[in-house]
């Protein structure tokens, strides 16, 4: 095979903002040459061709013709461009250069966190990365499975990895779509060393596919002194996936939550996805009912019209109804009407605050069986009570304190 | 010529043009005496008796108003992009051989950069006025003959009105007109609404042209221009581009975070208790501007809350406001869209106003101090509040002033603005070019954090309590800072080379403009 001597990374064109395009040319003899051509040369100028003279040491390039076209990058995409095309050009240097970390990312999550919205970022667009955790998403996906083409896979890991570091997420839980496994495992190398909450993992059909991911998580960790408590999404998207259900979702004790998803299913049943739903429910009912029975949350699929807010609100309240705990978003204005959907209502929660008032009363007591009104009142109720109460302190409907 | 440090501390030129300037001495400190311009006393007796002001071509009336080399020409921007006349003009102007033209527009469009070739060859001189995309590209490259003016449409009022301009000949674009000169915008196949920006022209030129593509036996009514200070009166097939003038909708943006910045804006109002009854304050057509007036509708309408008049930049979505009560009145300085043009035609409670009544900082009072709050938008702010509208961080000239340095005066004036675009910060130590000083700048409010003015220690303690992310201004500029890889250099100009000036509202130089290199 011919030593390849040129490649390039990014995109580039009229309407491209916050990327760019860079092209690496390994030539024999005089020295790294550059050119530069930004959008913000009189601001950045310097400092790119910095970025450009450290990254040709860091991957001691000595010969070379690099090519940047800039729209306004910021530094990890610059630099993630740069490294993917020159990965091209040498696939076995497994040196990595880094973007600083970003302190404000060093924070961890729990298993059981809320996770009533995640906002969808197609992994190879940038331009959404710096402002999505202004939205208050309670978790943030860069995804490098479906909204990523074939030909970007490469590209949108060194993208990803680099957003992991840099990016302020502003609190959000910061989740990673891998690719179907086997890519999906090599996608895990990028990710895993850098603080990722949860990975979800797509298309999912069996215990086995979780085991894979688990070991290899497991195996990074260890090789890179990882310390993190990392979860696992499963998401189901087949008519297998949905039989295989309970079997995922108690795979492992890293499984947060399971979620399902629509477009691949409808489209493995051969029918069309319809507004109604009818083709999907008893694949969203069979998720939901293998999630509590494994004790995982159980995630509904995204609403994919954007410009539909009063079917989103519908159809967050019904899924609600069946049991979901929360949606996939793939734009930042559907996250307010998520948040708000999913809240339990006033009615709601002045209920259950009697219910629980009285159950604690009766305890007090020491009487077995609560009263409230005319009404019983047994385990499963005060249950569901305790339930609803929690979420309206989550979500900011109820003080913590609300008993005093 | 030489550099005076004025008292925003940037250096100006005496003299721009060959003609004397005063420095910028701080806000309402310059108050000249004296009288205003005069415009010649006219007999009518010199004018037809039965009213006929109708002359063949635009190049007999130029003819007739005596054109020649060196002269101020005036026209107004209500055709906005879609303006045919004003290049229609120049090529007649060009034929003629005719040359050292000063400009003299209320505004410029993308489409005027037709006249670039005329810059170049020196038919026109410069402008005054605005220097938009490709004009002030142009500008900022050092290559137009004169010196560039920016002004504020206020400030083009009060030039007029002071005798600083002295127009020769105003061609006024009327989308309907009679013979006599009576015109107006709401009529017409290249109907804009009003034609307040025309108004300063009509009264104070030596020569008036209207040129209309919808001739009306006289009595054209409504007169916003009126006849009786028309000397000629042009017929063409089309003033411009019917699609460009007014768009059929305005469109609210759909970017996220400009929405979210949008959501902030109407919050404030609501938290800072400038929403009230009876209450007012000014919105645009721009992304943020017409969105924020949405959410705020929004607010109103829970709160049963009605606003005493909004002022425009009228737009549907204002005149919906005024259509479900939620306003007593729109005062309107331009219109944007089909539905403003016809409720400004229809609907007396929607209201045109001119650059007199709204901006003029030289007049008995003007009512931009008197609206509760003013949303704008601006490139460029820094840490001390001042702003910049007219270049970008690179240096370029890229638009003109508007109505933005006037509505400063607002009771609460609000720039909502991106804290970053994509990498270029708009939060600096020092702003490129200076057009609004920082203590008429109350409040920044951007996505990643609201930054109020210290001196408004009344707004700081009136949301107190409020939700919202109010910030620091220094703290965002950092956490911006961080995000783009540090400050930013400065633009790379040449200080020997002053290409453009910015006047304040009372006609005095704030800042200048350099030469890129």
């Amino acid at each position: 095979m011919p030593e390849v001597k040129k490649a390039s990374a990014g995109k580039c064109g009229d309407k491209v903002r916050s990327d760019c395009f860079v092209e690496i040319e390994l030539t024999k003899t005089g020295g790294v040459k550059s050119t530069l051509i930004s959008k913000v040369d009189s601001m950045y100028g310097e400092s790119i061709n910095d970025l450009i003279i450290t990254m040709s040491e860091f991957f001691e390039i000595k010969h070379a013709n690099i090519s940047v076209e800039d729209f306004g990058a910021l530094p990890f995409t610059l630099a993630a461009r740069f490294e993917s095309a020159y990965k091209k050009l040498r696939p076995g240097d497994v040196r990595e250069f880094l973007p600083e970390v970003n302190k404000k990312n060093l924070y961890t999550t729990a298993k059981d966190k809320l996770r009533r919205s995640r906002l969808y970022l197609p992994g190879n667009e940038p331009k959404f990365y710096p402002n999505a955790g202004l939205h208050n998403p309670d978790g943030i996906i860069l995804d490098l499975e479906d909204s990523v083409s074939p030909t970007e896979k490469i590209s949108a890991r060194y993208l990803v990895r680099n957003a992991l570091c840099a990016v302020d997420f502003y609190g959000a839980e910061r989740m990673v779509r891998i690719n179907q496994l086997p890519m999906g495992l090599d996608d895990l190398k990028f990710i895993i060393p850098h603080n990722v909450h949860v990975i979800l993992i797509p298309k999912c059909e069996s215990a086995l596919t979780i085991k894979d991911v688990e070991d290899e998580i497991k195996m990074i960790c260890a090789e890179r002194n990882v310390q993190n408590d990392i979860y696992l999404m499963p998401i189901i998207e087949s008519a297998l996936g949905v039989v295989k259900a309970y079997e995922i979702a108690s795979a492992s004790d890293k499984i947060c939550a399971l979620a399902v998803g629509l477009e691949d299913y409808t489209a493995d049943l051969g029918v069309a996805r319809t507004n109604e739903g009818k083709e999907s429910f008893y694949a969203r009912c069979a998720v939901v009912n293998a999630a509590k029975a494994a004790g995982v949350q159980a995630i509904d699929t995204v609403f994919s019209d954007v410009d539909d807010m009063d079917g989103l609100r519908n159809s967050v309240i019904e899924a609600k109804s069946i049991g979901f705990e929360g949606k996939g978003c793939i734009h930042p204005r559907q996250i307010k009407i998520v948040h708000k959907a999913f809240a339990p209502t006033e009615n709601e929660i002045d209920k259950a605050k009697k219910i629980v008032l009285a159950f604690d009363e009766a305890k007090k007591n020491g009487i077995g069986v609560v009263a409230l009104g005319s009404k019983m009142i047994d385990a499963p109720v005060v249950k569901r009570a305790q339930h609803t109460i929690e979420l309206a302190i989550l979500n900011g409907l109820l003080n913590k304190n609300w008993k005093k | 010529m030489k550099l005076i440090k004025n008292a925003a501390n940037r250096l100006v030129p005496n003299l721009i043009n060959g003609e004397e300037q005063i420095p910028f001495k701080g806000i309402g400190k310059y108050k000249p005496s004296g009288r205003m311009f005069n415009p010649k006393i006219k007999s009518c007796a010199d004018y037809p008796a039965d009213g006929n002001k109708i002359v063949n071509s635009l190049k007999e009336a130029l003819k007739k108003s005596g054109l020649k080399d060196g002269m101020t020409i005036s026209t107004h921007h209500h055709l906005r992009n879609g303006d045919i006349l004003t290049n229609i003009l120049f090529d007649t102007i060009k034929e003629m051989g005719i040359k050292n033209i000063r400009w003299f527009p209320t505004a410029s469009f993308p489409c005027h950069s037709h006249l670039i070739k005329y810059l170049e060859d020196g038919t026109i001189h410069h402008i005054e006025g605005s220097m938009n995309g490709p004009l002030g590209k142009f500008t900022s490259e050092g290559k137009m003959k004169g010196v560039g003016v920016l002004r504020s449409h206020g400030g083009r009022y009060q030039s007029i009105q002071d005798g600083e301009v002295h127009i020769d000949i105003a061609v006024i674009a009327s989308p309907t007109a009679d013979p006599f000169g009576n015109a107006n915008g709401v009529n017409g196949k290249s109907a804009c609404g009003g034609l307040g920006f025309a108004l300063a022209d009509s009264e104070y030129a030596d020569n008036v042209i209207v040129v209309t593509d919808n001739l009306v036996p006289f009595p054209c009514v409504p007169w916003q221009i009126q006849g009786n200070n028309v000397d000629y009166v042009v017929q063409v097939d089309s003033l411009g581009d019917p699609s460009k003038i007014v768009s059929g909708t305005t469109e609210v943006t759909k970017s996220p975070d400009r929405l979210l910045i949008a959501e902030y804006v109407a919050q404030f109002m609501e938290d800072a208790g400038i929403m009230k009854d009876g209450f007012s304050f000014q919105a645009g057509a721009g992304g943020t501007n017409l969105a924020f007036a949405l959410f705020l509708k929004e607010k109103m309408k829970s709160k049963g809350i009605k606003a005493k008049f909004i002022r425009g930049g009228s737009t549907k979505y204002l005149v919906e406001m005024l259509e479900e009560g939620l306003t007593d009145y729109i005062l309107d300085g331009q219109t944007f869209d089909l539905e403003g043009v016809r409720s400004m035609r229809d609907n007396p409670k929607h209201v045109n106003t001119s650059p007199f009544t709204s901006y003029n900082y030289h007049g008995k009072g003007n009512f931009a101090s008197i609206v509760d709050a003013a949303v704008l938008g601006a490139t460029e702010v820094d840490l001390n509040f001042n702003a910049n509208v007219v270049s970008h961080s690179d240096g370029y000239l890229l638009h003109g002033i508007g109505g933005w340095q006037n509505c400063l005066f607002s009771k609460c004036t609000i720039l909502a603005i991106p804290s970053f675009r994509d990498r270029i910060p708009v939060i600096l130590d020092k702003v490129t070019t200076l057009c609004g000083p920082g203590e008429l700048i109350d409040v920044i409010i951007t996505e990643r954090g609201i930054a109020i003015n210290p001196n408004r220690k009344d707004l700081l303690n009136s949301v107190k309590k409020s939700s919202l992310p109010i910030r620091s201004i220094k703290e965002i500029q950092k956490e911006v800072y961080e995000i783009c890889g540090g400050a930013p250099e400065k633009p790379k100009l040449n200080k020997d080379k002053i290409v453009a000036v910015v006047k304040w509202v009372d006609g005095t130089v704030i800042d200048s403009v350099y030469q890129i290199i």
